[in-house]
């Protein structure tokens, strides 16, 4: 089901945690099944709760409770804006508007070519670069004003 | 902008910084942080076999409070760990920063991570604990593999592991990241989730000193609150005390956002005005005027303007102004801004981000943020505002955490120091203020 690299940074991430709390690692399983996956699948789900030893109920809990993890496909690119009120007050809505107008789709909307996914998200910690953005879950971009963002989407394969 | 770019000038983080001091954002490894006398400290300690009691009576000595949000004393938490208890004690780094203003748990595992874990390794010296985690917010992907280096780097060295230094100490220090959710920077919502389950915080007592990670004694502190360490015990905690105020020891990263000129972070003695702060981010933003501002983070009550200018930065005139210096972020609200607007952004985050497990909590944000949405949306009815205080009151004090308060406070003070605006949106289903959001709103 997984690579067998996927396994062996799931195995790197059980290894900090005690013997009997495998669990402790499924956060980190997840994140790596979703990397390869694309999506999260009940398949998938249900494959990292048998390889941490786990019961599957309690692998779907985390995975429907973690905002990040995508249950659904996404584009090739998943764009997270950041519209809490700090980043708001900075020119965020104005960034997200300009966003949904070039890519001509909503919050929770992937482009027709699939390439993008544009979703609306939480306070990252990172307020005083606003617009901040975050590319596919572990890439945090700065400063997306539109000219930025233009710069970012023409770069963007 | 002093956060994004490195390498910057090393001042940038301001003249009374310590935890941030000589910062340029490419001196954050191993060499960089012993050349400017890093880890020093934890030798200090197991070359003079300092009594494990004496390191905690330093650190209560230095008046140094939790930075992650409530300001409880750290020295006296330490000392609710279990002295005689067979089997492992864990320590717990709490770098899951959410709260909305909040970013300097960011800046210093990225610039000064070995600062953290000399902290922890002093804080595990001290409560006898075996070994460590750094739980790190999802969203800075970056900086847990940052973290993750350079734990590799202080193993390396032997200061991690078995027998750190040949003096007997032995603690292992991990990354655990998350994923996605505010309440797992709620200490025992973090537990829960440390242990790979959903973060939904626990009833308390018994408290993590007793009852922690896996069910053993544990200790959760807030990233800058160990950062703070390896200063207290190199210089003493008087002389960290004597940074600060009494009650209130030493220095304070607080995060500026919003309507400034140069958002960030600056490191401050507690106890320095706010208008020192905003001066220092180039006022506010285009020379407008100041309206508001939330001072420490956003579940603290909002302050007006004029009453902030008033105010020093320290945990207790803060709390004189009514509001609280929680995490230290500082969210500057100008004149144009809309503050139904403003107030109905953060309710939708607190409804959202709820964790379900408590009635009042989770059906009293959704009440909230509807209720604000609708006079935001020129909906509102009179008895509006009643409703909005009736609800808030109903959740603060009846919830297993501090999320149900989080949520209320801004509701209630929004309302109360902007009563005004929230009338004339029900009256006039407009805005009065003339801001381009507002503007954008009403057409
Ligand atoms: C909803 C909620 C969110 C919180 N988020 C954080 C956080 O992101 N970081 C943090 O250190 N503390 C956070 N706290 C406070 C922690 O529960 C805890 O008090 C703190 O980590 C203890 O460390 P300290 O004593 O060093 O401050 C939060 C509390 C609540 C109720
Ligand atoms: S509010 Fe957007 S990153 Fe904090």
């Amino acid at each position: 089901m997984l690579s067998k690299e996927s396994l062996q940074k799931i195995d790197a991430a059980t290894a900090k945690y005690p013997p009997d709390q495998k669990q402790s690692a499924v956060m980190a399983a997840l994140v790596v099944a979703q990397e390869e996956k694309g999506h999260l699948s009940t398949e998938v789900i249900e494959f990292v709760a048998g390889y941490l030893g786990m019961p599957p109920v309690a692998a779907y809990e985390v995975a429907t409770f973690y905002g990040m993890y995508d249950l659904k496909p996404v584009g090739r690119h998943k764009l997270c804006i950041c519209t809490n009120l700090p980043c708001a007050l900075a020119g965020a809505n104005e960034a997200a508007e300009h966003l949904k107008r070039k890519l001509g789709i909503g919050f929770n909307e992937t482009t027709a070519d699939g390439r993008i996914t544009l979703k609306e998200a939480e306070c990252f910690g990172a307020c005083g670069d606003a617009p901040v953005m975050l590319v596919n879950n572990k890439k945090m971009v700065s400063f997306m004003t539109p000219e930025a963002i233009d710069k970012f989407l023409a770069e963007l394969k | 902008m002093n956060s994004a770019h490195p390498p910057f000038d090393p001042g940038i983080f301001g003249p009374d910084a310590i935890i941030l001091k000589g910062l340029t954002g490419l001196n954050w490894r191993l060499k960089d942080y012993e050349a400017r006398g890093g880890y020093q400290a934890l030798k200090k300690i197991l070359a003079d076999r300092i009594a494990p009691d004496a390191v905690i009576a330093e650190v209560k000595k230095s008046a140094l409070r939790g930075r992650g949000g409530a300001g409880f004393p750290a020295g006296l938490k330490w000392s609710f760990m279990p002295r005689q208890y067979a089997g492992p004690k864990y320590l717990v780094c709490n770098s899951d920063e959410g709260e909305p203003g909040t970013f300097k748990d960011r800046d210093i595992l990225r610039y000064n991570p070995h600062t953290v874990i000399e902290g922890m390794l002093i804080a595990a010296y001290a409560t006898g604990a075996t070994a460590g985690y750094n739980y790190i917010h999802g969203e800075i992907w970056e900086i847990y593999e940052r973290f993750e280096e350079a734990i590799a780097e202080a193993r390396a060295a032997g200061y991690l592991g078995r027998n750190v230094l040949g003096s007997g100490l032995s603690f292992e220090l991990y990354a655990h990241h998350g994923w996605g959710a505010y309440i797992c920077g709620e200490e025992t919502g973090l537990l829960e989730s440390m242990e790979g389950k959903k973060g939904q915080p626990r009833f308390k007592p018994p408290f993590p000193a007793s009852y922690g990670l896996y069910g053993r004694p544990t200790t959760v502190n807030n990233t800058e609150t160990f950062a703070a360490v390896p200063w207290i015990i190199a210089n003493g905690g008087q002389a960290y005390l004597e940074l600060g105020r009494p009650n209130n020891g030493g220095t304070k990263i607080f995060s500026i956002s919003g309507h400034v000129e140069r958002p960030g972070n600056y490191e401050l003695r507690l106890g320095t005005p706010f208008a020192k702060l905003l001066e220092m981010a180039g006022g506010v933003r285009g020379g407008r005027k100041l309206k508001a501002v939330i001072p420490g983070g956003s579940s603290a009550p909002v302050v007006p303007g004029e009453m902030m200018l008033a105010t020093d930065l320290d945990y207790d005139s803060v709390a004189k102004a009514g509001s609280m210096l929680g995490s230290g972020a500082v969210i500057v609200i100008d004149e144009t801004t809309c503050m139904v607007r403003a107030l109905e952004r953060l309710s939708y985050f607190y409804y959202e981000e709820s964790c379900g497990q408590c009635t009042p909590c989770r059906e009293g944000t959704g009440w909230m943020y509807r209720i604000v949405h609708r006079i935001e949306t020129g909906k509102g009815r009179q008895g509006d505002l009643d409703l909005l205080y009736d609800v808030a009151d109903n959740i603060m004090g009846r919830t297993i955490c501090a999320l149900g308060d989080a949520a209320a406070l801004p509701v209630r003070s929004f309302v109360a120091h902007f009563r005004d605006e929230f009338q004339y949106h029900i009256e006039h289903g407009r805005c009065q203020v003339g801001s381009p959001a507002a503007r954008e709103m009403a057409a």
